[in-house]
């Protein structure tokens, strides 16, 4: 018996996402009185022995180059696989990209049920297994009952908080059936060095009310001392103000910061499905009807090219910053 | 070629969401129902195109659902297509639904399955990736291009922190998001070249559900916005700092 948990990762780097995985497998190991191991196909610059502190005391690492790029019918066998032989009966995954491609396929192949999307510890009260999950874009949470012997869940990035003590990890290493993948990787780009979307704690996004992309300056530099991410809504990215990856949105990319800052976004219901999971939500708009209002936990009725210039300095006065 | 699109019935973008019976069902009373977004303006649309370019590609559409689902479906032929499937069941659980997907699928010897991205109601991204692995076919999710060339298709899709070009020969299952296609509204005739278009309804595969949704709740109420005045966004970055500990 074990909690199995899928380390994902890009360019040699875990992901924060996983890491969040980590912790909360560790947790569900600690519940059903059991252990957590870890399976990383591919390879990180890394020391994996330390995932030992996030309560991981095996990981099982297939490390080939090959499966440096995730292709989710070879990656789908091989979890499923180390799944049976390690005895898990939870495997877990970060719903994020990777998550979204894996998981599904491995819950068909062990017939396995699937919680995607998880915001929340399993209820294991009376040998059920329940799992709480979002529904509806963020509107609403299901508490969904599991009922096979193998349960997968996949976890919402930015739901459940990092947990480190002390530990260390056994590596142990994970032999794989060279199958190769029907899919055939032409190219791939990699945004480096920004912190992406889904996994930034602190978003700063601007709408139409910015009026064009030559006045998104306030809201980068803004975004860069808070340490946060950029991000638009709709009609920015439709209009090419800024680039098609930053659109958070029904459409978009829905995410769920400890904070949210909203500038000249008027907050349609498309908009609020993809960032009504932010802890915080602060809305900067000039015009006191706008529906983000209702929706935001604080905020300012004004001109945003007035209000965020003061915020700016405010932030650097804060921080230090001369 | 044929092509088999996955569509969902999903509530209204805008629906309100509520629940009853002891917030174990939702309540559809009053609710507008739609063909989830993800299917329609994306996988059905590129579906559409492929057709047009090639037309003697072979395009069903397929859902699982009660027979209720029915003015959704003819909706979505009216849009295009030449066939629907209805396999005649009502469930939230994927495995359900996707075994369902791919016991038709088998039989029908489809090149190419399409799925949305996920469906907006139970958010699962599940149905393409389970079709996929059932079938044993491959599977790239959450594509933003697609492009066919004979029997070899061209896909962009996201991955963690940017994007991929992939190639992959025929069969496969895609998952489709923004950028695959454009939106299109459907026109008098093929709402009207709907009303005739055969509806296959199909009875399910005997499969044991593996999830079931014990309740719902509804996230507690915001408190309200606390509002700062205009000429002091430094009480505003205050609160943030101090009272929200946000940063």
């Amino acid at each position: 018996m074990s909690v199995l948990i899928f380390i994902d990762h890009s360019e040699g780097h875990i992901k924060k996402s996983s890491l969040e995985a980590l912790s909360y497998g560790a947790t569900i190991a600690g519940q059903l009185g059991t252990t957590a191991e870890g399976i990383l196909l591919g390879t990180v610059t890394e020391d994996l022995a330390a995932l030992g502190k996030y309560g991981i005391k095996k990981i099982h690492q297939a490390a080939q180059d090959s499966l440096n790029h995730l292709d989710a019918q070879v990656f789908a066998k091989i979890v499923s696989e180390a799944a049976v032989s390690t005895g898990a009966t939870v495997v877990v995954f970060s719903n994020n990209l990777s998550g979204k491609a894996v998981a599904p396929r491995v819950a068909a192949r062990l017939k396995a049920g699937l919680v995607a999307g998880a915001v929340a510890l399993p209820d294991t009260t009376g040998n059920g297994f329940v799992v709480k999950k979002n529904v509806f874009s963020g509107k609403a949470f299901a508490h969904v009952a599991l009922h096979s012997p193998i349960k997968i869940i996949s976890l919402n990035p930015n739901s459940y908080a990092v947990r480190t003590g002390e530990g260390v990890a056994e590596i142990a290493s994970l032999t794989v059936p060279a199958d190769a993948a029907k899919v055939k990787v032409i190219s791939a780009t990699q945004a480096s060095g920004q912190v992406p979307l889904t996994e930034a704690e602190l978003v700063v996004s601007g709408g139409r009310g910015l009026k064009g992309p030559e006045n998104w300056g306030m809201i980068e530099e803004l975004a860069k001392l808070l340490g946060a991410a950029t991000a638009c809504s709709r009609p920015v990215a439709d209009a090419h103000w800024r680039p098609h990856n930053e659109h958070v949105g029904q459409t978009g990319i829905a995410i769920a910061p400890n904070l949210y800052i909203a500038i000249g976004i008027s907050g349609a219901i498309q908009h609020l499905a993809g960032v009504n999971r932010s802890k915080v939500i602060v809305v900067i708009n000039k015009d006191p009807e706008a529906p983000f209002f209702k929706a935001a936990d604080y905020g300012i009725v004004g001109d945003a090219f007035e209000v965020v210039p003061k915020m700016i300095e405010a932030v650097k006065k804060l921080k230090g910053v001369a | 070629m044929k092509i088999l699109v996955c569509i969902s019935k999903t509530p209204d973008t805008t629906a309100k969401i509520a629940f009853t019976q002891n917030n174990t069902k939702f309540a559809s009373e009053g609710v507008q129902w739609i063909i989830n977004p993800y299917d329609e303006w994306y996988s059905l649309v590129r579906a559409i195109e492929l057709k047009e370019k090639d037309p003697s590609t072979v395009l069903h559409l397929i859902t699982v659902g009660a027979a209720d689902t029915e003015p959704i479906i003819r909706k979505a032929l009216a849009l295009g297509g030449d066939e629907a499937i209805r396999v005649n069941a009502d469930s939230h659980d994927s495995f359900y639904i996707a075994s369902q997907i791919a016991e038709v699928a088998r039989q029908g010897a489809y090149d190419l399955i399409f799925t949305g991205k996920e469906t907006i109601d139970y958010n699962g991204s599940s149905i393409g990736g389970m079709v996929s692995e059932l079938l044993d076919l491959p599977y790239v999710s959450l594509a933003t291009k697609f492009d066919l060339n004979g029997t070899v298709a061209t896909i962009v899709r996201e991955i963690e922190g940017g994007e991929e070009t992939d190639e992959v020969s025929l069969p496969v299952v895609v998952s489709c998001q923004k950028g695959v296609a454009e939106q299109r509204i459907p026109n008098m005739k093929g709402i009207m070249g709907a009303r005739t278009k055969p509806m296959k309804v199909v009875e399910p595969l005997a499969v044991e559900p593996l999830t079931t949704i014990v309740s719902f709740e509804l996230p507690p109420a915001k408190a309200g916005v606390k509002l700062v005045p205009a000429d002091n966004p430094a009480e505003l970055i205050r609160l943030l700092h101090e009272e929200a500990k946000a940063f």
